[in-house]
């Protein structure tokens, strides 16, 4: 019978299981590093101080201001026992500064704020945290780092008590060159992207004289054109991306993948049945605002903020140009050689046209009507 | 890039010193007392393995009662000297089991319980978390075995609910449901919580089954049995908001949304009321599902992929999180979010996988069914 009561016992704690709690313990640490000077503000509950050092005197269950000023120090000298921070190996000595209150979204916390002068200017910063570490190991401290307003966050626990920071470069280098390879693959691998802009320079080449297609006489007008058309699209979809990834203004991704079809439709066509011939650059542009859109799903899926989101923006928008120059290199030379063949015009370029339309007419109808028309798996699945 | 700015609001200093900054938990006086006692006890001897497993049990418990996760920490710590021990006592180990599973670690869990089991055979505390984790994995011949190993080991009505519970998943839904309905009936004198248990676990039964009168009833049974856990309010509410009855979920959660779980339900039932307070709630949420990534925290999954779904209307996110949490756990609920998300982004691959999973194991649910048939309308 013993046995079957225990078991009772714990049976709830295990069914209980899928119903999750309140926040755990997590303790925010804020340091702000510049030379051989750091600021900190390091919130930490009043219900774990409770726990490690009792604050509750009276024992009413109710923890006023006056039972955590009769603790303060006892506070500062449990807290910062807990946290050693080096300045390229040697330990800074810390100086509590001040004591106030803050709520976090689970209750209230001591805000100790505190500053530390280590001896010269660091480079490395060695942080060591260890707070409640014995007492909960579930415990977590949520570390922000500022340092030449770049931010870094991190998290400390009992399995990782020691975190070492490159204060010199901290590198965004590796995340600016990650953000552009992204870029220059997104390009690569969007389809939709590439075929409008073919399909704006399928007629680069050529020069349209009393309602015929002619080959282009000379590489300079054809270049100008092409030059003009990319730049315009290039400044558009930078405009947008940058908007929409700093929030300023979004539109349903449905609406703006449907648009980008539709874009390559009306690109496509308008070399079939030619409505605006000197001012493509102006479709370039018009229609650039929306693409950007599209590119900017990718970035605002990330959630990026500060100087890793600028920094992502710049890479990634570079990435995509050079992606964009790295697909004309190859087509601008392959069509201006081959411009006044038959294939060119006929094959290349109408029936070039006339596929376009089909493709991009199919991702229109599906992204409108929000369905799957054939299982262009691959085709389809354009990365937007 | 997590931190936000209300994270950081305005430190200040009170007012005054007699300003009451934080109520601890309430628990019974003897209860405080027994606690302290027992830590200062194991303070002095922290290798005393009576000591240490009598003090986890009750931060086990306590942690139930109040839904708060620092108590699973706290019983973590009681067990330090063995937490790392490729083989503890019997004893610390079905309770390293049961800490290991409150966080999800769902195949820790049970490779301590295969040990328990290997040197204990009659331990039916540890035949009975590894039945009720195999039914979370969805793993359902293996738990059913699990609960099969109780019948000399628990009261009657415990491994029926534990047979019951995984039989309801996997094909018999009517019969188990009946059979656990009668088995509830005959039992001699179950104990307040155990009722509280097997009325809400009918009650999902009855849900699943569409049977919305006799959901209504198990719930509103289990309700005036007593104090009402986190669990069983989560499942009230999740029944309200499906029956379009979200002004009754406020009413219901309105003094317990320091749970997570049940602030999601709460906001949930302020926006579908097009209450403007919704939105603070919305954003103490995600400032929780913020911090608890970057703690990697996996217990929350489900509740994410909901909230980015419903509340964010990211269902790009919510897909790309349900499918984390399935690789964890595969209950309907499981299955509902993943669903959910990818019908909202009309990933035909999901959507099939999800469907196929719920046909080959015979899972009926009537929520489910809804977006299956949502699915094939939309063919």
């Amino acid at each position: 019978m013993i046995r079957h009561l225990r078991l009772i016992v714990l049976i709830f704690c295990l069914w209980n299981l899928p119903a999750h709690a309140h926040k755990p313990s997590d303790s925010y640490l804020a340091i702000t590093a510049e030379n051989s000077n750091i600021n900190g503000q390091w919130d930490i509950a009043l219900r774990d101080l409770d726990y490690a050092i009792g604050l509750d005197e009276d024992a009413d269950s109710q923890i006023t201001w006056q039972e955590v000023l009769n603790k303060q120090k006892a506070i500062n000298a449990y807290a910062f026992a807990r946290l050693n921070i080096q300045g390229d190996q040697v330990t800074c000595p810390i100086t509590p500064t001040q004591m106030l209150i803050d709520h976090h979204t689970d209750g209230a916390y001591a805000v100790l704020k505190f500053v530390t002068s280590c001896t010269n200017t660091i480079s490395n910063l060695s942080l060591r945290y260890t707070l409640f570490s014995e007492l909960d190991p579930s415990h977590r401290g949520l570390l922000r780092l500022e340092f030449r307003k770049m931010t870094k966050t991190s998290v400390f626990g009992p399995d990782h008590p020691s975190q070492v920071f490159v204060l010199e470069n901290v590198s965004h280098f590796n995340e600016f060159k990650q953000y552009l390879v992204e870029g220059f693959w997104h390009i690569w691998e969007g389809y939709d992207h590439i075929l409008f802009l073919l399909s704006l320079l399928l007629a680069a080449v050529l020069i349209r004289r009393d309602n015929v297609w002619l080959p282009s006489e000379s590489l300079k007008p054809t270049l100008i054109d092409i030059v003009k058309v990319v730049t315009a699209f290039t400044i558009a979809h930078s405009i947008t991306l940058t908007l929409a990834t700093l929030d300023v203004v979004s539109l349903p991704s449905r609406w703006v993948e449907a648009s980008i079809a539709l874009s390559v439709v009306l690109a496509a066509l308008n070399n079939l049945f030619p409505v605006i011939l000197k001012g493509r650059w102006l479709i370039a542009f018009a229609f650039g605002l929306i693409h950007g859109f599209g590119f900017a799903t990718v970035l605002s899926d990330l959630q990026l903020d500060g100087i890793t989101l600028i920094l992502a923006l710049i890479g990634f928008n570079l990435g995509v140009e050079i992606g964009q120059i790295s697909i004309l290199s190859i087509y601008i030379p392959l069509s201006y050689l081959m411009r006044r063949t038959w294939f060119y015009k006929y094959i290349i370029f109408y029936v070039g046209s006339i596929l376009i339309i089909c493709i991009a007419s199919v991702w229109f109808v599906e992204r409108v009507f929000n369905m799957d028309l054939f299982s262009l798996a691959n085709f389809t699945g354009t990365k937007i | 890039m997590i931190f936000t700015q209300a994270t950081y609001a305005a430190p200040y200093i009170p007012h005054s010193p007699n300003q009451v900054l934080e109520k601890l938990p309430t628990t019974t006086n003897s209860s405080v007392k027994q606690f302290k006692n027992l830590r200062s006890q194991l303070a002095t001897d922290p290798n005393n393995i009576q000591l240490a497993s009598e003090l986890a049990k009750l931060y086990i418990e306590q942690s139930r009662e109040e839904g708060d996760p620092r108590y699973i920490g706290y019983a973590q710590a009681a067990l330090a000297p063995w937490w790392k021990l490729a083989q503890p006592p019997v004893d610390i180990l079905v309770l390293r089991a049961t800490l290991l599973q409150s966080t999800h670690q769902f195949d820790k869990s049970l490779a301590d319980l295969n040990l328990v089991l290997k040197l204990d055979p009659r331990n039916g505390q540890a035949w009975l978390t590894r039945a009720t984790i195999l039914q979370v994995q969805g793993e359902y011949a293996k738990a059913l075995q699990s609960c099969e190993h109780l019948y000399s080991l628990a009261p009657a009505l415990i491994t029926l609910t534990c047979k019951s519970n995984v039989n309801n998943l996997s094909g018999h839904a009517g019969q188990s449901y009946q059979e656990l309905k009668q088995g509830l009936e005959q039992a001699s004198n179950p104990s307040p919580s155990t009722q509280i248990w097997v009325l809400t676990l009918l009650a999902e039964m009855a849900e699943r089954l569409e049977d919305i009168a006799a959901a209504e009833k198990h719930f509103q049974h289990a309700i005036r049995l007593g104090y009402p856990d986190a669990y069983l309010l989560g499942a009230y509410s999740d029944f309200l908001l499906d029956q379009h009855r979200p002004q009754e979920v406020v009413k219901l959660l309105e003094d317990k949304t320091k749970i997570d779980a049940l602030l999601l339900r709460y906001a949930e039932a302020l926006t579908a009321m097009h209450l403007p307070e919704g939105k603070n709630k919305i954003e103490v949420i995600r400032q929780r599902f913020d911090e608890a990534m970057m703690r990697d925290d996996t217990v929350h999954q489900r509740e994410q992929s909901r909230f980015e779904l419903r509340l964010m209307h990211n269902p790009k996110r919510a897909l790309k999180i349900a499918k984390l949490n399935w690789e964890i756990q595969k209950e309907p609920a499981d299955a509902r979010v993943y669903l959910e998300a990818a019908l909202a982004l009309n990933d035909k691959k999901a959507t099939l996988l999800i469907i196929g999973w719920i046909e080959s194991h015979h899972l009926e649910d009537a929520a489910l069914k809804r977006l299956m048939t949502q699915q094939s309308a939309a063919k």
